[in-house]
């Protein structure tokens, strides 16, 4: 069994812009740029980034929700060998649905109002024709239970529940067919704080009772570092920085990890905070900068950074792509 | 929606989509009106022969033009009767104009029957039966008279209910087929299909539509029976009908295609049509149930006013259009003025779906309320 459970290479998506009457396309924007990584089986690994960094691209290209436009996604599920989901037909894909799954953001908009919270946890199951009726029912009410929803509650409608609970069938659909892979796509940034907390241990639970590897996508740090086990972080498409927890908060490498997680809230009211602020905005996608994508904001950038793009370079396990990882001394991120 | 005790509550948080339309679309009094009217006209489509006391085309003598007959509860004696009595009608010459006229012939009082046997009929032409709704034993009863072929206006009326009813029910349908499927593969593939559909609606939206339905009248062969004709009309009402149908599905479907559940079920493993049936219809079928309410009365409209005109069903078919024509010419008016009261029926019918629409439409969307 490979170690690894996904392995994507130079995966890229353009998304074309048209224009004018004969609505030709000749400018597009790069929402996720010639990004490689793995996932190892079991593990968390934690997607961060603002607004417009292709965090949500990434995790829907993953689950092929959407049709990259060049790149590998090799998935190593735990009774197959490996295959590439961009090679399969329609016909495979289907089979292959029930093992990768994913937790929308938006709990009010991901669960169709029109149908019971029994059918919405059963979808799955249905649409994959191999069990009963019974059978189906019987997993619902486990799964249910798991998740900790009320049995009396599934016969009702999405419109009765909170947030919170919403998120609690939406996680039940995504997991009532076991799946190996679940994509979290900002799951919980919807909610209030204490129920995001709520949902986060749950997907803790059940990452150990049924042994499912997560991505779990983020614009949050804190959350991330409650629940991840390596990090990437991510700029306008493009991976600047990898490494596990520790090593990211205690040794930040990249100026833009760093501003993030001076950025993260203080909690003691005595404490100062010093937050790096970024100037401008995530520059637009159409029209990148030249060199590193970040230096226009970036309070280290040389002139190289200017007009070089920079690699990707590997310290141990930690990678950073920026020209002057060695020799910059980021701040630490100190937990209290 | 007020929700006051644990019961209520979890009535309210599982009630089915229909349930709750209904509880709100029992609120609105003039759509409940409508709604009990349009039953009412639905019974008539389904057994005039039960309702109407003669056949649409039985000729009642040499009753001419007779006028509506005056109800009065009165018997043989002149005293009061709980029973309905009718006069009957003799046939005089006016000595001044010369003119046959009907004068009421005060000794020839009959009362009005109920569940009386009349003329046989056979039920959706299977079942045999007799029985009508009122009529009287000897001579005729004209409640709305008769017309220029002594033919009872109330009987024929009711009859046209069901044609009138049913090109309406028939065209719609076909026009919520076609829109369906054409909205549908519009919205959901989108691109070059889209696009290719959209400039074909366009056409065929900007072709008047009188001018075609005189062309298309004038294209009808005249050796076809009117039973042709009758499909013929609703086909064609169907066919130039589906275009507001098919844009409204459009963009429905095109309002749902990115929502966060379609792409759930995307990831379910759920195929295309599986998608289509289960997750994208039934979140908007409430709202072209309340485009289909409102567009019928154009489809009642469309056929009432091509018969009207000579362009549509022809006798000896009955439409309430077809006997609207009847009433067409000044002199019918004047003389014989009931001739208009199938008119009546016709914006009964408008009303109510109008008012059941109304009701449908503000119903349609349960989960706008906020419990």
């Amino acid at each position: 069994m490979e170690d690894n459970i996904l392995v994507v290479k130079n995966l890229s998506k353009e998304f074309p812009i048209y224009k004018g009457f004969l609505r030709r396309s000749n400018m597009s924007v790069k929402a996720v740029n010639n990004v490689s990584f793995e996932i190892r089986r079991g593990e968390t690994l934690g997607l961060v980034g603002e607004s417009g960094s292709g965090k949500t691209t990434l995790g829907r290209l993953v689950l092929r929700a959407m049709e990259p436009t060049a790149g590998e996604i090799v998935y190593n599920f735990a009774d197959e060998k490996s295959v590439d989901i961009l090679k399969l037909k329609k016909k495979q894909l289907y089979k292959i649905r029930s093992k990768i799954q994913m937790v929308f953001q938006d709990p009010y908009s991901s669960l169709n109002p029109r149908m019971t919270v029994r059918d919405i946890i059963a979808e799955t199951l249905v649409a994959n024709k191999t069990m009963s009726r019974s059978e189906i029912d019987n997993r619902v009410r486990e799964i249910a239970d798991l998740c900790k929803l009320n049995l009396e509650h599934l016969r009702r409608f999405p419109h009765a529940f909170s947030g919170g609970q919403r998120q609690r069938i939406g996680i039940a659909r995504a997991l009532a067919v076991n799946p190996e892979f679940v994509v979290c796509d900002e799951s919980v940034s919807a909610l209030d704080v204490s129920v995001q907390a709520e949902i986060i241990n749950l997907f803790k639970e059940l990452q150990v009772i049924k042994d499912i590897t997560y991505l779990f996508i983020a614009h949050d740090l804190s959350i991330v570092e409650h629940i991840s086990d390596r990090i990437i972080v991510m700029y306008l498409g493009q991976i600047v920085e990898e490494a596990d927890k520790k090593t990211l908060f205690e040794n930040p490498m990249h100026p833009y990890t760093e501003a993030l997680m001076s950025a993260i809230p203080e909690p003691d009211p005595l404490r100062k905070m010093a937050p790096i602020f970024l100037e401008g905005e995530i520059p637009n996608p159409i029209n990148p900068p030249t060199g590193c994508y970040f230096h226009p904001r970036c309070h280290y950038a040389t002139e190289r950074c200017k007009k070089e793009m920079p690699c990707r370079r590997c310290f141990g396990n930690h990678k950073v792509a920026c020209h002057r990882a060695e020799e910059l001394h980021l701040k630490q991120y100190i937990k209290y | 929606m007020k929700i006051q005790d644990d019961n209520s509550k979890i009535k309210y948080y599982t009630a089915s989509q229909w349930q709750l339309i209904w509880w709100r679309f029992r609120k609105h009094r003039l759509s409940i009106v409508g709604i009990t009217i349009l039953s009412i006209f639905l019974i008539f489509a389904l057994f005039p022969e039960f309702f109407a006391p003669y056949g649409p085309t039985q000729r009642n003598g040499e009753n001419v033009f007779c006028p509506p007959s005056k109800i009065v509860f009165k018997n043989a004696d002149g005293k009061f009767s709980p029973v309905p009595h009718v006069y009957g009608f003799k046939r005089e010459r006016n000595k001044e104009t010369l003119k046959m006229e009907y004068v009421v012939d005060e000794t020839n009082i009959q009362s009005l029957k109920f569940f009386v046997k009349g003329e046989k009929y056979k039920l959706f032409g299977i079942l045999p039966g007799s029985i009508h709704i009122y009529g009287v034993e000897n001579g005729f009863v004209h409640l709305w008279g008769t017309d220029n072929m002594a033919r009872d206006v109330f009987s024929r009326t009711i009859f046209a209910t069901r044609s009138s009813l049913s090109i309406g029910v028939l065209g719609l349908f076909i026009a919520f087929v076609i829109g369906l499927v054409i909205g549908g593969v519009s919205g959901y593939f989108g691109g070059w299909v889209d696009n290719f559909i959209q400039r074909l609606t366009e056409f065929i939206r900007s072709i008047p539509t009188y001018p075609l339905w005189m062309g298309v009248a004038a294209a009808m062969p005249k050796e076809w029976s009117p039973k042709t004709v009758y499909f013929m009309m609703t086909i064609i009402l169907g066919f130039i009908g589906w275009t507001t149908l098919a844009r409204r599905i459009r963009s429905q479907i095109i309002a749902i295609r990115e929502a966060d559940f379609i792409v759930a079920a995307k990831l379910c493993g759920a195929s295309d049509m599986r998608i289509i049936f289960k997750h994208m219809i039934p979140t908007f079928i409430s709202y072209i149930i309340v485009d289909l309410t409102i567009s019928f009365p154009n489809m009642i409209l469309s056929e009432t006013s091509l018969s009207f005109l000579g362009l549509g069903l022809r006798p000896p078919v009955t439409s309430w259009g077809v006997l609207l024509k009847a009433a067409q010419n000044i002199d019918t008016i004047m003389s014989s003025p009931w001739m208009l009261i199938p008119s009546i029926f016709v914006i009964l019918a408008v009303l109510s779906f109008s008012f059941v629409g109304d009701g449908l439409r503000d119903a349609a969307d349960p989960y706008s309320e906020k419990s």
